[in-house]
């Protein structure tokens, strides 16, 4: 982060991207604990450390845009807007979810808002991410649509096919790596034979900042800005690779064995909430109480979702057969 | 009315649906200025455009992806996979994602897409290229899957294809190109899904076909009606939802049944109309229900092994004769 001397946003637009952090690391904490009390099954795989990438590009949205996204997406729908109990409810498995209780962790949609899905195929997002970016071209409307997925889809064949046929047709589409340097617990030297994701940018003629600072929400939100921007007037797809890394880790069944608590340490510091609060102390923008202050409202909106995730029924037997086809 | 060729109808309907709807564009490998593997697309560039009619690069999971996209998004794109054999390299787009956001997102978003491609053996194009693989997808809830082998029931299914709101997987098949057919004048006519069609009636002995089959099948009958069996030619048309009360109807009529199809047998459409019938129908068959499939091995390229492989008029008249 680089080291302003004054601020260069109003205090409660700071106050609103570390407001939306800290409300997806507490909703992940208290998620983690609901899985560890069996109220949550299946996978959860947690988001926490890499809140500054989907808070500072989605910030870069309007609302009409569409994202599309991979597994490690609570952050994702909670940035777009998605309600936490809600949320909270899917994970639970109840009817008052936002797939009521059929999609789970991996699969939150929010059609309203143009959250149009997390997909739990590696990979699999980006075709579709393309696919959007042409049903803009082909209505003639000005929708941009962001792709997260992470660095192990960069092995995968649809990464490539999606940008070569991105950068063909000049599609309205930004691609973000989320890089956090392992593939489930595979580190990223042992599966890429390359050197840095952003390279095939260039590849397939394609608009790249190269990596940018993951743990920056400023680096990340402008980042995404030039990108919105470049593809919204036509000039189409980005590429952005963000270096971060996940706190947690892979799922909650991941015994972690593959990496040093060193390693671990070592990106804590570097952590993308505690960088924009000591940011924000420094502009004098946030002091103890209003931190408090902060955390009360947070933790009142987790108790809440959590309240209204365990009062929701799951769906009757019947409705098991509801939605295979529309 | 018109006497007309499945590619013909196939082609008529398409531009049909493009005239009529701005929303719709077709995309897929070589479908513009080559003008379609099968000549179906031929002048669509021409006539369209590039936006509407799209060339695609060898990349079928995008292909199909970014139909999936668009569709969501709200255009209604037409997909063209070249042969069902290419359609494995999209197979995670088309079980994965098609057949399972409508579901997965609760009923929030629908995949209003058609993925037309071509399935069947016939051209010597060996193992790789000459496969039936139609029911890989019909065991997959939330697609739909059909398989017309006439120009009127492509015409038909077509157009209820494209106005469902959920991806159907539409198989034409290879050696059907040519044959000709009537058709309706009439752009209203449409083809339920899981609806089957009496091709041939008949008193003595079922057989329950689909797609170029039906045809092998008919001839068979012909055949049969010479030596006094008269065979019901039951062409099922959609593979999922399949209509289990036609073939049910028919068996019972003829307390006899044989199932012909292009795949192979083991877990193939034959076993599931098979079972269907034991399920509904067991007590009125008087003998074991037969089933003709291509044999158990990947398709040879020699012209005479390649024939030996698939179902013909003799196969299907065999198994016929076992039940009597």
């Amino acid at each position: 982060m680089k080291v302003l001397s004054k601020p260069v946003m109003k205090k409660n637009e700071y106050m609103d991207l570390l407001r939306q952090m800290l409300l997806i690391r507490r909703f992940e904490e208290k998620a983690a604990e609901m899985y560890m009390r069996g109220k949550i099954g299946g996978f959860l795989h947690l988001y926490i450390g890499e809140e500054a990438i989907a808070v500072g590009s989605i910030s870069a949205l309007k609302p009409q845009d569409y994202i599309v996204s991979h597994y490690r997406e609570h952050g994702h729908a909670l940035a777009r807007g998605m309600e936490p109990r809600k949320v909270m409810a899917e994970l639970f498995g109840r009817s008052g979810g936002t797939s009521k209780g059929k999609g789970g962790s991996m699969h939150l949609f929010d059609a309203e808002r143009g959250f149009l899905g997390g997909y739990a195929i590696v990979g699999g997002m980006m075709p579709i991410a393309v696919g959007l970016g042409l049903s803009a071209r082909h209505l003639g409307n000005d929708r941009v649509t962001l792709c997260f997925f992470g660095d192990g889809a960069v092995n995968e064949g649809e990464f490539h096919e999606s940008l070569n046929l991105a950068a063909l047709w000049n599609l309205p589409v930004v691609f973000l790596c989320e890089n956090n340097g392992y593939g489930m617990g595979s580190p990223i030297q042992d599966t890429f034979a390359g050197t840095d994701i952003f390279r095939f940018a260039p590849v397939y003629g394609m608009n790249t900042p190269g990596q940018i600072d993951g743990m920056d929400v400023f680096e990340v939100m402008n980042a995404t800005k030039e990108a919105v921007d470049r593809a919204r007037k036509g000039q189409g797809p980005t590429f952005i690779e963000a270096k971060t890394y996940r706190f947690r880790g892979h799922s909650m069944a991941d015994p972690m064995v593959y990496r040093k608590k060193t390693e671990e340490e070592e990106w804590r510091n570097k952590g993308p909430i505690i960088r924009l609060q000591r940011h924000m102390q420094e502009l004098g923008l946030l002091d103890e109480a209003e931190m408090q202050a902060l955390e009360a409202e947070i933790d009142d909106i987790i108790n809440d979702s959590v309240e209204f995730a365990d009062a929701s029924p799951v769906l009757p037997h019947d409705a098991i057969f509801d939605d295979v086809y529309a | 009315m018109a006497f007309i060729t499945y590619r013909k109808a196939i082609s008529r309907v398409l531009k049909e649906t493009l005239d009529n709807d701005p929303r719709s564009f077709m995309m897929g490998e070589d479908i513009g200025t080559y003008e379609g593997a099968y000549a179906v697309t031929r002048g669509f560039l021409d006539k369209y455009g590039p936006e509407r009619i799209k060339d695609t690069p060898i990349s079928e999971s995008v292909i199909v992806g970014a139909g999936i996209g668009a569709a969501m998004g709200g255009a209604r794109p037409i997909v063209e996979l070249m042969t069902i054999n290419f359609s494995l390299l999209a197979i995670d787009q088309i079980v994965n994602s098609a057949a399972k956001l409508h579901y997965m997102s609760g009923g929030q978003v629908t995949v209003p897409l058609v993925i037309r491609t071509v399935s069947g053996g016939g051209n010597q194009l060996a193992a790789s290229h000459s496969q039936s693989l139609e029911g890989w997808y019909a065991h997959v809830p939330g697609l739909i899957v059909v398989a017309p082998c006439t120009p009127s029931d492509a015409m038909g299914l077509f157009r209820t294809s494209y106005r469902d709101p959920n991806t159907v997987m539409f198989i034409e098949h290879s050696l059907l190109y040519g044959s000709k057919g009537e058709v309706r004048d009439d752009p209203e006519f449409t083809i339920p899904f899981g609806k089957a069609d009496v091709k041939r009636e008949g008193q003595d002995v079922t057989i329950i076909t689909y797609s170029r089959m039906t045809h092998v099948s008919l001839g068979a009958a012909e055949k049969l009606a010479q030596e006094g069996i008269e065979a019901e030619v039951v062409d099922l048309r959609s593979l999922r939802p399949m209509d289990t009360d036609a073939i049910v109807d028919s068996v019972k009529k003829t307390s006899r049944a044989v199932i012909v199809e292009e795949g192979w047998k083991p877990m193939g459409i034959g076993a599931e109309v098979s079972a269907r019938i034991m399920e509904n129908a067991l007590e009125y068959l008087d003998a074991p229900v037969q089933r003709v499939a291509s044999l158990d091995v990947p398709m040879p390229y020699a012209r005479p092994l390649e024939q030996s492989v698939m179902p013909d008029e003799n196969r299907v008249i065999e198994a016929v004769h076992r039940l009597f």
